[in-house]
């Protein structure tokens, strides 16, 4: 029976590139020198480093801790040194460093202890623990924490899962070639997947341009005797790989704004993310290693699975870079990050080297102005107006771009690729959403700090008042006890019958000083030196003739005798 | 005549009724102009401003006591907001009261600091954290860089440091095109 497909809105046809890097197997990278493995790879915290320099480490071994719920653990790719826990340049435009643990390879590549674990007889919640520690992130480009994903929805089960094999983005071929050389592996963890989410049934969507793959999983379906999993041909038009489209294209079911897919019983994965499950859960290995496409200004454009970490230039190294190389694209053309440097290492989100050259990616045309001929609208997958907005965040008129729903926008470059006036809209759109994030936490900061000053002065204000309070309270207690002394007295010269038996104001304030003043007394004669209460006689003689001395020379100054030297003592 | 002017008197007297009940009623506690510049204002409590604090410079600006260009730290983005807000001409920051700086945290240098608790009574958000004779630090997260703490030290032990940029912080530039001269 042929299955019913939908069409998602827009979408552009590049070439596709994709046949060179497809002709031979995915290949082993040899070890590198060293490894650098940040510890940040993943959509969340921050993982807290678990080794230190000096530390022997195995294979597979956790080197940093998942920082939260929404964060994931990182491993050591290979057995060696830790040489440093440094930072690093990570493999982001921006060219900033990130805490990374650098490990200088053995040679051994020797393996720790393995755990497996029996998806089908550990608790939800276990194996969920145990795929965050296995640092399974989702291998499509997100990098989301796939553990967090792994929950049945609010209604319990899940009607569809959606199994992204769509791989849409010219040059890339990885997730092509890990489908047709580990169909069977990969279709293990699609099985424990659909254990964990209790989902009704499997779509695999793979693009109609990957013939190959899809008999081989179509051939690895029919091995297992596995029914509710399909494999679904769908047309090829970029971008099929996004989320939101191919649930669309699959199931008809259109996500709207401000929705999750699980809303509507429908949860979508990356198949690469479906192979790391099954090594994690059946070989007990952690996610060190990945398929990477090598391709664009090269001799050999190649697959290979890559040890995370690798330096990037090592890799593209075995595929032979050709001359005229001035940089590396992460990802594929139309939505991948400029590196800024060539020894940047592969993370759990490269899933390709474009080796660029100006001549294979010449620089854009100089941006002439928008015309508005609305065939950015008519390409955008998201059925947004890119260039409504546009025109809002040129202007830095951050409010009105986000009325235009920018945050629906999933960057995958389709207007600027159709823009008749080479305008860079996706730059546009990606610079205004980093300055709305800025907003955002400069206003929760200054909410914050307005909290916290208004709460300084509500403190002192009561510390304040409850000092008065307190002086309050003990002049009172004071006035009282003058005051029945007072009362006493009266009524004693009541009883003798010649003053009143109330006291005036003034009295009591007199009496008050005066009960104070006798207070100061007292305190003043407990307060006089007592170490030379236990002086030996001698000594009490000595300070007696010393005291008779200052008595004299106070009252006659001038006969005061001249200086002398201090005396030693008794 | 009579019964027009009785007309207009009854007329009068239900609408200053419900004039008066529609004010008691509907009252608004506070100014909610004061708010909205309030919240437009960065809450530093720096005090640049020549009041003591956010909230009653809002208040003076609302009160037209003070003009709008009296915070460095809201810099030029925020008298453009308050302009707008308000209505009124943009102004350049005012050199009187200072000049914009990019943000920055207090570090206090521990080996220097003497524990004398002066800083933590300077601090507007209580962000220092000490006790007499002890050591203080600054709780880097809630330090808003207004510098009040830098007088009161005795020993100059605190400095301000600019916060460095993070992947979590760092922000695509405004896409600039270089024109280059045709051969």
């Amino acid at each position: 029976m042929l299955r019913k497909l939908f069409n998602f809105h827009g979408g552009v046809k590049p070439a596709t590139h994709k046949e060179e890097s497809t002709l031979s197997p995915i290949a082993p990278v040899p070890l590198p020198d060293r490894l650098v493995i940040p510890l940040h790879q993943s959509v969340g915290g921050h993982p807290r480093p678990l080794v230190q320099p000096g530390d022997r480490v195995f294979k597979g071994q956790r080197i940093g801790a998942a920082d939260g719920s929404l964060s994931s653990a990182v491993h050591a790719s290979t057995s060696g040194l830790v040489r440093d826990v440094v930072p690093a340049v990570m493999p982001h435009t921006s060219g900033l460093t990130t805490l990374s643990v650098i490990i200088e390879p053995d040679g051994d590549d020797r393996w720790g202890e393995l755990e497996r674990v029996n998806f089908r007889s550990t608790p939800p919640d276990e194996l969920r623990d145990f795929l965050r520690d296995a640092g399974i992130v989702g291998l499509g480009g997100a990098v989301f924490p796939s553990h967090l994903k792994l929950k049945p929805g609010k209604e319990g089960a899940l009607q569809t899962l959606v199994i992204n094999g769509a791989e849409c983005e010219p040059f890339i071929t990885c997730d092509d070639m890990l489908m047709r050389e580990r169909a069977g592996d990969m279709l293990k963890g699609i099985i424990a997947m659909r254990h964990m989410l209790q989902a009704r049934e499997v779509l695999i969507g793979i693009e109609d341009n990957k013939p190959q793959a899809i008999a081989a999983v179509q051939a690895a379906i029919a091995a297992s005797g596995e029914t509710g999993i399909e494999a679904v041909a769908i047309p090829t038009r970029y971008p099929a790989g996004g989320a939101k489209q191919l649930i669309r294209v699959l199931t008809g079911i259109e996500v709207p704004h401000g929705r999750r897919s699980t809303d509507f019983g429908v949860q979508c994965f990356n198949v690469g993310t479906a192979y790391s499950i099954f090594e994690a859960l059946e070989r007990g290995r952690p996610l060190i290693s990945r398929i990477v496409t090598v391709a664009g200004n090269v001799d050999a454009p190649r697959n290979y699975e890559v040890l995370i970490g690798t330096p990037m230039d090592h890799v593209v190294r075995l595929a032979g870079a050709r001359a005229g190389t001035d940089r590396y694209i992460m990802g594929g053309p139309m939505m991948g990050a400029r590196m800024p440097a060539f020894d940047v290492p592969v993370v759990k989100a490269t899933n390709c080297i474009l080796v660029g050259s100006p001549a294979l990616f010449p620089p854009p045309p100089p941006e002439m102005p928008c015309i508005r001929c609305g065939e950015c609208a008519k390409a955008c997958p998201a059925d947004l107006a890119p260039f409504e907005m546009y025109w809002h965040s040129r202007a830095k008129n951050f409010g009105k771009a986000q009325e235009y729903h920018l945050f629906d926008c999933i960057e995958c470059g389709c207007c600027s690729f159709v823009c008749p006036s080479h305008i860079p809209l996706v730059d546009y759109f990606r610079f205004s959403k980093s300055e709305i994030w800025a907003r955002e936490r400069e206003k929760e900061a200054a909410d914050t700090a307005r909290d916290r000053f208004e709460f300084k002065n509500f403190r002192q204000e009561r510390e304040k008042q409850e000092k008065a309070e307190k002086l309050a309270a003990k002049a009172a207690a004071t006035r009282e006890k003058v005051g029945a002394d007072g009362s006493a007295a009266g009524a004693a010269a009541a009883s003798s019958g010649t003053a009143p038996a109330k006291p005036s104001g003034d009295d009591a304030k007199r009496a008050l000083i005066e009960a104070a003043m006798e207070k100061a007394r007292q305190q003043k004669a407990q307060v006089q030196p007592k170490n030379t209460d236990a002086a030996t006689p001698a000594v009490q003689a000595e300070i007696a003739a010393i005291e008779a001395r200052r008595q004299v020379s106070a009252t006659h100054p001038t006969d005061a005798p001249p200086d002398r030297p201090p005396s030693s003592g008794a | 005549m009579l019964t027009a002017i009785l007309i207009m008197t009854g007329i009068a007297l239900v609408l200053g009724a419900v004039l008066g009940f529609a004010s008691i009623k509907f009252k608004v506690e506070g100014d909610p102009l004061v708010d909205q510049i309030d919240a437009i204002l960065p809450q530093t409590q720096c005090g640049q401003c020549g009041f003591p604090g956010c909230r009653p410079y809002a208040t003076a600006i609302a009160g037209g006591e003070a003009e709008i260009n009296q915070c460095p730290p809201g810099g030029e983005e925020g008298i453009r907001k308050l302009a707008d807000l308000l209505g009124r001409e943009f102004k350049p920051l005012s050199e009187e009261h200072g000049v914009e700086k990019p943000k920055a945290v207090a570090v206090i240098d521990e080996e220097t600091c003497i524990g004398c608790t002066l800083c933590i009574q300077a601090c507007p958000v209580d962000a220092i954290v000490g006790a007499a004779k002890q050591m203080h630090t600054i709780i880097a997260a809630d330090c808003t860089g207004c510098e009040l703490c830098l007088a009161p030290c005795p020993v100059d032990c605190i400095s301000m440091e600019p916060i460095a940029e993070t992947v979590d912080t760092w922000k695509w530039r405004y896409p600039v095109f270089t024109i280059k001269q045709a051969a």
